[in-house]
């Protein structure tokens, strides 16, 4: 087993919103990433990823609040830290947070040498420009960005482009866990792929020591992580390898999720895809039992005032699911099922 | 892996809309940008139909041409087999009756000022549904909600602002229920929702088109999306149609290399996806 760059145990974090009511959009994830490894989170819109990324850094500003929960990075924790010490000492050296949609945040008219400055000063006040220069031009030209890039403005970049540059600009500081929220999504497949291959050269060449990737787009995640982990209504329901994940899924809502998978490869065309009715519960008032219980087929009256607790499961106990039905069980009703449609 | 689902063939049905040699150009002289150059194509009564294309390659220009929201520059553009007129505002009243649009922007297509329950009584309004009781308009809007997994009593007194944008989406979809057009023109409607719900109303879209002969066109990025869904492929690149045919042919067994390039690059879960092929030093994506 590597080391472990990033452990989260347990965490709970909430928003308050501008009525005073508080919404419970972390509620008790754990996970683990060790050293060279990848994480790939999905779950759908509003289910509390972005909102996972930022507790795990420790950046509580409002309206996001630390309920309880350890975050250890590297072996440091950094739980219960002051937010702008978190600033200044966690965000960009030991993690670096690339946000979702942040090619487009990045302001148009500054050349993107400064957007390097910025960060590196944040961290080394003293270093002079001709050494941030220096580093910065080595490293775009080790990533194949080009060290011209420096000198141009994000106007003048391909939507690709700007994405990588976004991304090669945040790990300058060689970080111990880069955070990615959905950094391709907004790409055409070309540019996609070439995020992704950056992404993972950034990993072989020790630029970022571990990673945790965020999208709704299973077929990448699979392509991309080593792990993958399920979330819903704030939790995580399942996690296990990517492998596990896609063609073993457990858990009813990753077993519907990885039954809808959309590829162009035969036979996708005509399959029956598992369709789950209903939208996830409202995270200001979770429900007591299971969060799934409302959409989910296999539930049974225990299940609306009974919250599942995290299972392991699998060879050597390296699987978590979330559910109060056993794994057999689970595993008899797929069996059925898939037998019925056959 | 589950049973084939039997699709009737809809590719030779009546005509529902043609084009020919539809152009539009952006600007003038050395500025001119020609965003849909000279594409043809047939869509049959009932047929659904997927655009694809990457980011700027006309997709969007070409849906509001044929929405009639922008003039083409050059061509003619066909209705039910005869060239399309929506010269006088009668007319294009006439001509908008039996098509809607789903915009690409869910934010960008309601009134800030109007409820949600108000969107949704004004389609069972423009229906004729007008003096229907209350209790069957609530029974309507409600079943229309569900079709694309959302919950109508937690919409009501909300303004579309409260709403995320996988919910918008949901909405603008739940409206194609309650109107049931002759045409429907989708741009990325489903981009920002999850694949479980996304599956359910895919499903029941194919459910409409089965029930009322609606023909569907779709515009997406979504290559996977694309061949599930739909009858015909249309492949799009800088302005022209590269490719198209059945959605088998063109996705198992494509002839552009555009069309091959936008397959490979997809990734995928029974084959390897290659990052080999990729250069980083390259600029352009
Ligand atoms: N600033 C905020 N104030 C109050 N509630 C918020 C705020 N930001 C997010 N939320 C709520 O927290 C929950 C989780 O939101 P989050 O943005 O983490 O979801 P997500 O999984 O990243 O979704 P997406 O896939 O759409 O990016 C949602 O219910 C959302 O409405
Ligand atoms: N209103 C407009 N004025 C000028 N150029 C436009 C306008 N709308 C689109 N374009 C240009 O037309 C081309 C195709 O754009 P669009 O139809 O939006 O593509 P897609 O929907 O496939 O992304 C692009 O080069 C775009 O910049
Ligand atoms: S606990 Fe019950 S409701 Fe929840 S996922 Fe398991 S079977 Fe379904
Ligand atoms: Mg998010
Ligand atoms: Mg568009």
């Amino acid at each position: 087993m590597g080391k472990v760059m990033l452990e989260v145990k347990n965490l709970k974090t909430k928003y308050i919103t501008r009525f005073g009511e508080d919404v419970y959009s972390v509620d008790g994830v754990s996970l683990k990433i060790e050293e060279g490894k990848s994480l790939g989170v999905a779950g759908e819109s509003g289910c509390g990823k972005s909102t996972l990324a930022l507790s795990m850094m420790g950046y509580y500003f409002p309206p996001l609040h630390y309920i309880s929960g350890d975050i250890i990075i590297d072996g440091q924790n950094i739980s219960g830290m002051d937010p702008d010490k978190v600033r200044t000492t966690v965000l960009g050296s030991e993690i670096a947070y690339i946000p979702q949609a942040a090619m487009n945040a990045l302001n148009p008219t500054m050349k993107i040498i400064r957007f390097l400055e910025d960060v590196i000063h944040a961290h080394e006040p003293k270093a002079t420009k001709a050494e941030i220069r220096e580093r910065a031009e080595e490293r775009f030209a080790d990533l194949g960005l080009g060290k011209e890039v420096l000198d141009r403005h994000a106007v003048e970049l391909s939507g690709g482009m700007k994405q990588r540059t976004v991304i090669a600009v945040s790990t300058i500081l060689s970080p111990k866990v880069l955070i990615a929220d959905e950094p391709s999504s907004a790409l055409d497949v070309t540019s996609q792929k070439m995020v992704i291959k950056m992404m993972k050269e950034m990993m072989e060449k020790g630029y970022i020591r571990s990673m945790m990737f965020i999208t709704h787009e299973l077929p990448l995640l699979y392509n991309v992580t080593d792990d993958i982990a399920v979330m819903y209504a704030g939790q995580f329901v399942e996690y296990g390898t990517a492998k596990e994940m896609v063609f073993d899924p457990l858990h009813p809502y990753s077993h519907g999720l990885m039954g809808s998978i959309l590829v162009p490869e035969e036979g996708t065309r005509g399959m029956n895809l598992t369709a789950i009715p209903g939208t996830p519960p409202n995270l200001k008032r979770p429900p007591a039992g299971c969060r799934f219980a409302e959409r989910c087929k296999y539930a049974t009256p225990e299940c609306f005032y009974t919250a599942p607790a995290e299972k392991m499961f699998g060879e050597n106990s390296t699987r978590m699911y979330r559910c109060l039905m056993s794994e057999e069980a689970l595993r008899a009703k797929y069996a059925e099922e898939g037998g019925a449609s056959k | 892996m589950s049973e084939m689902k039997e699709r009737k063939d809809y590719t030779k049905g009546p005509l529902c809309l043609s084009g020919r040699g539809v152009t539009r150009i952006f600007g003038s002289g050395a500025k001119a940008n020609t965003a849909v150059d000279h594409v043809d194509f047939d869509f049959h009564e009932g047929e659904f139909v997927s655009i694809v294309g990457e980011s700027g390659s006309g997709k969007t220009t070409l849906s509001k041409m044929l929405l009639g929201l922008l003039n083409v520059s050059e061509g003619e553009i066909l209705f039910q087999g005869k060239p399309r007129d929506i010269s006088t505002r009668a007319k294009r009243n006439e001509y908008w009756k039996g098509i809607q649009a789903i915009f690409q922007d869910p934010f960008a297509s309601y009134n800030i000022f109007h409820k949600i329950d108000a969107v949704l009584l004004d389609c069972i309004n423009m229906r004729g549904g007008k003096n229907l009781p209350y209790e069957k308009k609530v029974e309507m809007m409600t079943e229309a909600c569900s079709f694309v997994n959302l919950k109508f009593a937690e919409l009501t007194n909300k303004y579309p602002f409260e709403l995320s944008g996988g919910q918008m989406q949901r909405l603008m979809i739940a409206r194609i229920f309650l109107l049931k057009p002759k045409i429907l023109l989708a741009d990325e409607p489903t981009s920002m929702v999850d694949a479980c719900s996304r599956a359910t109303i895919l499903d029941m879209l194919l459910n409409l088109r089965d029930e009322t002969g609606m023909t569907i066109i779709f515009i997406t990025h979504d290559i996977g999306l694309a061949y599930y869904i739909s009858d015909t492929v249309y492949i799009m690149e800088h302005g022209k149609f590269v490719e198209y045919g059945k959605a088998d042919e063109v996705i198992l067994n494509p002839k552009a290399p555009y069309t091959k390039r936008l397959i490979s690059d997809v990734p995928k879960i029974h084959e390897e996806w290659d990052l080999s092929t990729v250069d980083l030093s390259d600029d352009q994506y």
